[in-house]
């Protein structure tokens, strides 16, 4: 009796600890989005005589508005919604098609193709090799496309659907085609709406690879009009210029919200995904879990 | 993978398999075309690009018109001063996160798993993965309203409690555990979800028998719950082997940038060789490192899985 009460308790315990060590975790991925977005409805003065604080002491909206008057912002989100639209959209046509085939059993070369992926996720020709194809051979640079045709696939997403659409009973297309239907038709009106989560879950990590890229900016496009937002991001931690830009196209040099109106960038940024975020996460965490166990 | 293509390759020698799919499967085989086109595109022609490793190459004269010079490339990388602290820096900062973010996750997982209140359940899960969602350019905005001298975070809270203050940005010897962190907070709670899929599909009665049987929660985790996520673990572990040679460029250039201060401890073989073809425009030699990363992540998985086939033969991947 003693032994189990003692049991008891220390399940108690655990299961409390549980919740207070989660609660923290919480807490702790939380904070950062906190502080920068107190930061950023403050004014550099406040900013630099108090620094970061989770509740400034005065409230100005003063780096939005310089942000959003005097910044590429806008260039830069229509270039980022445009990739991840039309990016997601490609991306997942593609990839679909190309793991439902290599799902089908009967389909003969499948082994032999999902080498010929794999393969590619272990060896590539580098950097220099893909910067000359893309610039010299595919004319690319400072296209827009530039963003959207080199990562169309991600081989990793592509076997992950695939172990998801060998979960669907291959039953189910075999009766349809009894029935009469044709490949397409099955495909259609049968396969992809039971494959909806899985589609959903690639087509979110498509879109936030689309939505948080840079690195293609920063090779391939000169062009300031069309650099992605988490470029314009980068190029603000990274100082290129963006005090100068700023304070040349307002005529001021000195006051310049330089601090504040970044992390109102930053805000502007993410501000999406985080309220996007909690409407899909169901979907991803229910897709990952389909697809991953399998491996 | 490999087995497959043992297997596709077996089945070659009763029939052509392309030439049996072209009868049979021609609505199949048109949905792969684009697929294929593309990795051959993207994936299989810059392997040509392998060749440049071993030439003095030029843009000007191109891959057919450079000249060939042997090893050259990989001697001047690998008897140059750097080459072994960014190896060593590239494998150590992985080998560090590859280990904490799989011991958090697992951490992460059980606890999501004993919590029984759905509402705090889904809202503590939601928090965890967030962070996975922000692009390591914001990370590094975020890093600096914490991290920065005069106006960070800490320094701040220090500066309040009457302590000196830490100068993150000018000490290397705190980077290693800094990116670590930094690491778990934008990966961890990700991670957790392969995790707590396995523990959610581990049968229940098991847990049961166990209870009744007087065993307590902790004793339950300790010998029912790790033991079966063992597979799962194994397996990703030898999938990051295959990158462990790769550094995160994003995450470093993001962090660091061009603060030379931290290079001795966080300046991997990516952030080396973007800087070799950016101040020297040296191409020849950045393919080659390229090469080098390829090959010892490729023998890395075989070493990995070889063990793996040994200790427990159920989690290797070929």
């Amino acid at each position: 009796m003693k032994a189990k009460s003692k049991i008891y308790i220390g399940n108690r315990i655990f299961t409390t600890a549980c919740y207070i060590i989660l609660t923290l975790l919480a807490v702790l991925c939380l904070f950062p989005f906190l502080l920068v977005l107190s930061a950023s409805f403050t004014d550099e003065y406040t900013l630099l005589w108090e620094g970061y604080k989770l509740i400034p002491s005065k409230f100005s909206t003063g780096a939005y508005q310089l942000v959003f008057k005097t910044s590429q912002i806008g260039s830069a989100y229509l270039v980022t919604i445009f990739n991840t639209a039309v990016g997601t959209m490609a991306s997942l046509l593609v990839t679909s098609m190309m793991s439902y085939a290599l799902s089908i059993r009967k389909l003969r070369i499948r082994n032999g193709v999902a080498f010929f992926v794999y393969f590619t996720m272990l060896f590539s020709g580098g950097m220099v090799a893909n910067y000359l194809l893309i610039t010299k051979y595919l004319h690319l640079k400072d296209n827009i496309l530039v963003y959207i045709l080199p990562s169309l696939i991600s081989p990793w997403n592509m076997m992950l659907l695939r172990n998801f659409f060998e979960t669907i009973p291959e039953s189910l297309a075999e009766s349809a085609k009894i029935d009469g239907a044709n490949d397409m038709h099955i495909l259609m009106k049968i396969i992809l709406p039971i494959a909806k989560p899985g589609l959903v879950t690639i087509g979110l990590y498509y879109a936030l690879s689309y939505w948080n890229e840079w690195y293609k900016a920063m090779l391939y496009i000169d062009k300031e009009n069309l650099i992605t937002l988490q470029y314009l991001i980068m190029k603000i931690l990274r100082n290129i210029n963006f005090a100068n830009t700023v304070a040349g196209s307002i005529g001021v040099s000195v006051n310049v919200p330089t601090y504040t109106s970044r992390m109102a960038t930053v805000i502007v940024t993410i501000g999406p995904i985080v309220f996007l975020y909690p409407f899909l996460q169901k979907y991803f965490v229910k897709g990952l879990t389909v697809g991953g166990v399998k491996g | 993978m490999a087995k497959a293509a043992v297997k596709a390759a077996g089945q070659k020698k009763h029939e052509n398999a392309l030439l049996y799919d072209l009868k049979h499967n021609k609505f199949l085989l048109l949905m792969l075309v684009p697929g294929i086109l593309f990795f051959v595109v993207f994936a299989y022609i810059p392997l040509i690009g392998i060749v440049i490793a071993f030439q003095d190459f030029s843009a000007a004269k191109g891959i057919l018109g450079s000249p060939f010079v042997g090893f050259e490339n990989f001697r001047f990388f690998l008897g140059s001063r750097d080459s072994f602290r960014v190896t060593f820096n590239t494998l150590f900062l992985n080998a560090l996160f590859i280990s904490t973010s799989m011991i958090v996750s697992i951490a992460i997982a059980l606890m999501l798993s004993e919590v029984n209140n759905k509402w705090f359940k889904k809202g503590a899960q939601s928090l965890v993965i967030l962070p996975h969602f922000i692009s390591w350019a914001v990370i590094g905005l975020l890093a600096e309203a914490i991290l920065s001298s005069d106006t960070g975070f800490i320094n701040r809270t220090l500066v309040g409690l009457g302590l000196p203050q830490i100068s993150f940005y000018k000490d290397a010897g705190l980077w290693p555990g800094i990116l670590t962190f930094l690491n778990l907070w934008q990966g961890a709670g990700f991670g957790s979800i392969v995790y707590l899929a396995a523990i959610t599909g581990i049968d229940q009665e098991i847990f049961e028998a166990a209870r009744i049987d007087g065993a307590s929660k902790l004793q339950s985790i300790r010998y029912i719950t790790l033991p079966l996520l063992r597979t799962t673990a194994v397996l990703l572990l030898i999938m990051s082997m295959g990158k462990i040679f790769n550094g995160n460029f994003s995450m470093v250039y993001a962090l660091v940038g061009s603060n030379t201060l931290l290079y001795p401890t966080t300046d991997i073989i990516d952030t080396y060789v973007y800087r070799q073809l950016m101040e020297l425009g040296d191409l020849g030699m950045s393919s080659a490192v390229a090469l080098y990363q390829s090959v010892l992540g490729f023998i890395m998985v075989n070493i990995a899985n070889r063990i793996t086939r040994k200790l427990s033969p159920e989690s290797a991947i070929f």
